[in-house]
């Protein structure tokens, strides 16, 4: 049911499948854009993969479980035999169902379209890569649905997904950027060293592009950021607001779920 | 335990509403000393209250009373901050795994998807529980079926209403919590909605709901509970409450005063009972036939002119009003009289 509704919005299908391919294919074919040295698709395809984790994981499943909760389905499911972890559970293979079409999606377009070939580094992260990041972004749009209201977390959701779109190094070059935003990014970077040395933390941290085109590079960069959006996760765990216990602002606590 | 008997030895015999204790089976629903605060507000304040398995309950009570409150303690959305609740003979808040699957709810509003349908919709409820009651069945007994393929953002609200409380009847439940099941419902559907309510209710089904609808209260409820300000102010049969309701009203009809808020201050003392202005030159006496002589003699003696004296009948609204009006004295708990309920 989870599934079949997700699939039924038009936007989740708009951003959880058109956005990342779309962008592929667009970015591998045309030259319009500051790219990576190197391979683009060598850079684009892991990009793109964590892209359709963030739609999946944070912006579909924020905005559904949002308005699940602003329409009182959660209440609702509360007052049926149904457990939360069964709910919770039901969403998560939802989240995976779809991430796996994604997953399979992006591949396929890349191998079969754009002629991609993944080279042979650690091939064994990819999965565990994509799991964290998967947990890290569900949990930060759970947390979202769960504590704002359903517009905000609409707003939010995808407002994040396009700043990290940019800004994140998964599909536009990290040095390509506006140095301000690269800068940032980058941390305490010496301000006379700061190319030398973002290219440096990039193979270091990112392993993007230049020396190591190929294989699931960016994953480094994926892992860090499932380290940082680790908060939320515990949250979920957690009694707050994270889980779909419903309007814990208002009420304090509801309990709607067993 | 299971389907109780209602007055076991007959019409004479009603067993009091309250502390049915284990006379004949478990009371559907026991609400003892019930107090629920949001923050300074005491939503519920002390309230107890008993319905017997297989009656039909109204809960009446102007808005904020305190109803959704009491029905969400009952459906174990809420602990209590005191007093105690058991459904079904068990804790709704604890036991809440054993509640569920026995119970059937309605929300005042919402709790449905709006993308999916309503079969869909019951088909998912049905599988939540062990032994649900046929979906399609359902939707035609509730006149959905011609709906039943639609996405519920494009029913209306009657027609989401009654899906609403499809899903609260597809568990086959011993007890259905309705809160406002008929609000938004067109005259029709709410026949199809009470018909199928007393069907099951034949069947051994308790219902506890809450209205506004005085008139549903009276021809559908055993039990009538009156809820102000948190406290339950009356707990009866329909026609023991209006019954006990005093000797009904008087409308009195006159000249157009320039103060009629004064002449009905007046008119009460002199009279002995509420009189409330309902215009220029008109105002309700909340007294029986008995009264006429006396408000005709007070006109009299001040020289006013009066047109006419109408007694009505009292009936619910009578009740209700008195009972929950702004001035009415300190809720307290019921008066003892007559606590009885149809049989």
């Amino acid at each position: 049911m989870e599934l079949r509704l997700t699939l039924r919005n038009g936007e989740n299908l708009l951003v959880t499948f058109g956005i990342p391919l779309g962008l592929l294919v667009f970015l591998a074919r045309v030259d319009v854009v500051p790219r990576a040295p190197g391979d683009p698709l060598a850079f684009l395809v892991p990009g793109v993969l964590a892209l359709s984790v963030m739609s999946s994981a944070m912006v579909a499943l924020a905005i559904a479980t949002g308005f699940e909760r602003s329409w009182l389905v959660l209440k609702r499911l509360g007052a049926t035999p149904l457990r939360r972890g069964e709910l919770i559970a039901a969403k998560s293979l939802a989240v995976l169902a779809i991430l796996a079409v994604q997953v399979v999606a992006v591949l396929a377009v890349a191998t079969g379209v754009l002629g991609y070939r993944p080279g042979a580094g650690a091939l064994w992260l990819v999965p565990v890569a994509l799991g964290l990041g998967t947990a890290a972004f569900a949990g930060l749009g759970l947390a979202m649905a769960g504590g704002l209201p359903a517009s905000t977390t609409l707003a939010l959701a995808n407002g994040l997904y396009v700043v990290l779109l940019l800004v994140s190094g998964l599909v536009f070059p990290l040095d390509r950027l506006p140095g301000w935003l690269a800068a940032r990014r980058r941390g305490p970077a010496r301000r006379g060293a700061r190319r030398p040395a973002a290219r440096g933390s990039r193979r270091r941290g990112c392993g993007r592009g230049g020396d190591r085109p190929r294989g699931p590079g960016g994953l480094g960069g994926r892992r860090r950021r499932a380290g940082r959006a680790r908060l939320p996760l515990g949250v979920r765990r957690g009694p707050g607001p994270g889980g779909p216990s419903p309007e814990p602002g208002r009420s304090g606590r509801t309990g709607c779920l067993p | 335990m299971r389907r109780p008997r209602r007055g076991g030895g007959g019409p004479g015999t009603a067993v009091p509403a309250v502390h049915t204790g284990r006379v004949n089976a478990v009371p559907a629903v026991v609400v003892d000393g019930l107090t629920r605060s949001y923050g300074d507000v005491r939503a519920v304040d002390g309230l107890s209250l008993t319905v017997p398995a297989g009656s039909v309950c109204a809960l009446l009570g102007p808005n904020g009373a305190g109803k959704t409150t009491l029905v969400e303690c009952i459906e174990g959305f809420r602990a209590p901050d005191a007093g105690r609740v058991r459904v079904l003979g068990l804790d709704p808040w604890r036991d809440r795994d054993r509640v569920l699957p026995r119970m059937g709810v309605l929300l005042q509003e919402g709790g449905t998807y709006k993308a999916a349908t309503p079969r869909e919709l019951l088909r998912l409820f049905a599988r939540f529980y062990p032994h649900p009651a046929d979906p399609d069945d359902l939707l035609a007994r509730l006149d959905l079926t011609a709906a039943a393929g639609a996405r519920l953002r494009t029913l209306s609200g009657g027609q989401q209403q009654r899906v609403a409380l499809a899903l609260a009847l597809v568990g086959r439940p011993e007890l259905l919590v309705l809160d406002e099941p008929t609000t938004g419902v067109d005259p029709h559907a709410r026949r199809a909605v009470w018909t199928l309510l007393r069907d099951l209710r034949a069947a051994g089904t308790t219902i506890l709901f809450s209205t506004h609808q005085l008139a549903e209260a009276e021809q559908e409820a055993d039990l009538v509970a009156v809820i102000d300000r948190g406290r339950l102010r009356a707990l009866d049969s329909p026609a023991a409450l209006v019954a006990g309701g005093g000797d009904g009203r008087l409308v009195v009809t006159g000249a157009p005063a320039t103060d009629p808020a004064a002449v009905a201050a007046d008119l009460a003392a002199a009279v002995g009972a509420a009189v409330t202005p309902d215009g220029p030159g008109r105002w309700t006496v909340a007294a029986g036939p008995a009264a006429i002589a006396a408000v005709s003699a007070w006109f009299a003696a001040r020289g006013l002119p009066l047109s006419g004296i109408t007694a009505g009948a009292p009936d619910l609204e009578d009740v209700f009003l008195r009972l929950t009006s702004p001035n009415a004295a300190a809720p307290r708990e019921p008066a003892p009289t007559g606590r009885r309920h149809r049989p």
